[in-house]
């Protein structure tokens, strides 16, 4: 035992005195969670919206007045015919065209019907349907204050919406689990694949191999320091997040903590197991940050609803140890609940781990080729 | 020239001499390019409903069959309990709660306006708007068949409508992977030469073999330039076979001049790997650059507009981006892919690319230093 603790206080000793590093695992995190949480976001602003007005009226006027007092789009160019449309969306300001017909008013009022067309860029598809969506309820919005009382009795059914578990639709609900999740998943798969395989490629594991220390003591040894840092790490986040963002935290924070605690147990023991296969600090590298950021970033829920995505991506993502440690934080930080209703995934984690550390044992080689 | 060329071949034997390094520069970003690229939509399907039907009656009904119709909602679960549909949505089973109060289809039955309680999940606050919108919709049809059905035909005729018509230029069906491909294709190739090509250089310093270089008469620009050409060229050969994989399966359109694309690229690389080499100076072992490399990447991806829009960014965050060569490599990808914007479309675009990759270049040759 005493072996052991000396071993990790020259890990700690190994990771104080790279200065650089230390600033680098706990600077990122922070540094991130409030670029992300202020950058990342979903939400339609500032889109710009060119109108072509064939109509030039007072109703035409009203609408484009209404759609660039909306807050949500601001006024481009005022285009003269239809050749022109090609034009702006081809640049890159314009996100859509407002074109009005000809008459506009004057049909309106002696036909009782005009119509408004929207040309969008089909490139940006999620901006498209945002933008058409907006701007067919604004206008359908000024329909309806035209038609007036006559109007009131097609409100026949009133629909109230409650928006629960994020009543101000805070777009960093969304994001900041999910970086926490990234974050640790990569400073601790990445910092514990490398840390082994720079003793492989440098050869001073030999000499750790040859010490009275067990191989499980060295792993642990190794692993231990990064554990508690990462750990730091998490409630350094926690605290940034619910200071800048007011996220909150409406379950138990013990709860939160164990699972979190698990969680980087859960990628320690993955970066264990790159560094099983991984020969060089290079190959190791490669494995943890190419083919595990996109994934994450994509595939677990993170940027993209899981929801949206085909059904086979549902058996994709149930691979991936994020997707259930992102369900884990929203479900204790935002909706409140408690271990009932994230046991399962919680045991999943607990299931990643077993069989990391036993592929791993398998792999270990106690003997240098 | 010639110690150049020696120089780039000895480069390529080092990276190729690994043979999972080898295998990985092509392998992941194609089956990652296949795996991500038809994952990525933000469209909303399946929306799913938990009806609380208090009321029972056939107005109720009929409102709950024109949701089925539609495509966005799939009812998931009817209870009578407010409880249980709470519990429902906690346990992430339904996404909306729709509450029809009793006496809901007397009070439409007398002509007077019927209350309708609606709880959306909006952890996820775009898709809450987004799925309130679509139940609007809904909403707004069967209050027109009912007027319809009270009043008769010419009640709904009288009131003036303005009709919205919408059409999606450049890509009609709103596919998704169109949008992807082409940001998940600037991606790879920014990841594998900023990871790989930082890398190298650290690895020399670290295991010493840089100070061979140091002490032979190979002048700085040569080093660097030699150090950059072959994951120019590796980049370069991963985004075309990227390109055919996305002609081929994905059956994206090349709207644009393929060669303009390429020369985009190639400025963009030499951006990207100018970057990595001045970052790796500052790194004496592969774990510091590996996380400074980290730390660069993810917020040029995320900053970058490639799942989010630029626009939605605070204005603080689109002036950091005029330095981001991601940002720029993205819309050019998709205005000439999808758009076939021409060369006069996105030259400030391909200015501010050039300007950033010289400044970069020259700052990674300034501070390589040849002393020890």
């Amino acid at each position: 035992m005493k072996r052991f603790i000396g071993f990790v206080k020259k890990e700690f000793l190994h990771i104080f005195r790279d200065f650089r590093t230390l600033i680098i695992l706990f600077g990122i995190p922070g540094v991130q969670i409030l670029l992300f949480g202020f950058v990342v976001s979903n939400d339609l602003k500032n889109a710009q919206v060119s109108f072509l007005d064939l109509s030039k009226d007072e109703t035409t006027r009203k609408i484009s007045d209404k759609i660039c007092a909306s807050g949500f789009f601001t006024r481009g160019k005022d285009l003269l015919s239809y050749n022109d449309i090609e034009k702006v969306l081809r640049g890159k300001a314009t996100k859509a065209v407002v074109v009005f017909e000809k008459d506009f008013g004057k049909k309106l009022i002696s036909q009782g019907r005009a119509v408004v067309n929207i040309v969008a860029d089909g490139s940006e598809p999620n901006m498209a349907t945002l933008t058409t969506n907006y701007i067919t309820a604004i206008v359908t919005d000024y329909n309806r204050e035209l038609a007036g009382p006559a109007a009131s009795g097609a409100l026949l059914v009133q629909p109230e919406v409650r928006m629960v578990y994020n009543p101000s639709l805070k777009g960093q609900f969304m994001f900041v689990p999910g970086v926490i999740t990234l974050i640790m998943i990569l400073i601790c798969a990445l910092m514990t694949s490398i840390t082994i395989t720079r003793e492989k490629e440098f050869g001073t594991m030999e000499v750790l191999l040859v010490s009275p220390l067990k191989p499980y003591q060295i792993i642990l040894g190794k692993v231990l320091p990064y554990f508690i840092l990462s750990f730091i790490d998490v409630i350094i986040i926690l605290i940034l997040s619910w200071f800048v963002f007011g996220l909150p935290i409406r379950g138990s924070l013990v709860l939160l903590l164990a699972e979190s605690m698990l969680y980087i147990l859960m990628s320690l023991s993955l970066g264990i197991l790159i560094s099983t296969f991984a020969k060089n600090m290079q190959q190791a590298i490669f494995i943890s940050l190419v083919g595990m950021m996109l994934p994450t970033v994509l595939l677990s829920g993170f940027i993209i609803p899981l929801e949206n995505m085909p059904k086979i991506y549902d058996w994709v993502s149930a691979l991936l140890p994020p997707r259930y440690f992102i369900v884990i934080i929203k479900n204790i930080m935002i909706k409140g609940t408690g271990f009932l209703y994230v046991w399962k995934e919680t045991l999943i984690l607990v299931l990643f781990i077993v069989v990391a550390i036993g592929l791993s044992i398998k792999n270990f080689k106690i003997r240098l080729e | 020239m010639r110690t150049i060329l020696y120089l780039i071949r000895k480069e390529f034997i080092q990276i190729f001499r690994d043979k999972f390094i080898g295998k990985a520069i092509f392998g992941i970003p194609i089956i990652q390019m296949l795996i991500l690229v038809p994952a990525v939509t933000f469209e909303i399907r399946n929306v799913r409903l938990c009806i609380v039907d208090k009321d029972l009656s056939v107005e109720s009904r009929q409102l709950i069959s024109q949701l089925e119709g539609s495509t966005f909602f799939r009812i998931k679960a009817s209870t009578f309990s407010e409880e249980e549909a709470n519990h429902l949505m906690d346990k992430g089973k339904s996404d909306m709660i729709i509450q029809i109060p009793s006496g809901f289809g007397k009070d439409l039955g007398l002509g007077r306006s019927a209350s309708l309680m609606v709880m959306a999940n909006a952890i996820n606050a775009v898709n809450a708007q987004l799925s309130w919108a679509y139940l609007n919709g809904v909403i707004r049809d069967y209050n027109l068949n009912i007027i319809a059905k009270n009043a008769g035909v010419a009640a709904v005729s009288g009131i003036p409508q303005i009709q919205v018509t919408n059409r999606y230029w450049y890509n009609e069906l709103l596919n998704y992977k169109f949008y992807m491909l082409p940001g998940v294709l600037g991606i790879l190739v920014l990841a594998i030469g900023f990871v790989l090509a930082g890398l190298n250089l650290v690895k020399e310093k670290e295991i010493g073999t840089i100070e061979q270089i140091n002490v032979t008469p190979v002048k700085k620009y040569q080093f660097i330039i030699a150090k950059m050409v072959p994951f120019l060229l590796i980049g370069l050969v991963d985004m075309t076979v990227g390109l055919l994989f996305g002609k081929l399966i994905f059956h994206m359109p090349f709207e644009g001049n393929i060669a303009l694309l390429f020369l985009c690229s190639s400025i963009f690389l030499v951006a990207v790997l100018g970057f990595a080499l001045f970052l790796s100076t500052f790194s004496s072992t592969q774990q510091q650059y590996m996380f400074t490399a980290f730390f660069f990447m993810i917020v040029f991806i995320l900053m970058s507009g490639v799942f989010t829009p630029l626009d939605s960014m605070p204005a603080w965050a689109q002036k950091i981006n005029v330095v981001n060569p991601v940002a720029y490599v993205m819309r050019i990808n998709r205005m000439v892919l999808l758009k076939g914007s021409a060369i006069r479309d996105i030259s400030s675009d391909i200015y501010a690319l050039v300007i950033i990759a010289s400044a970069f270049t020259f700052l990674a040759v300034n501070r390589y230093r040849k002393t020890a």
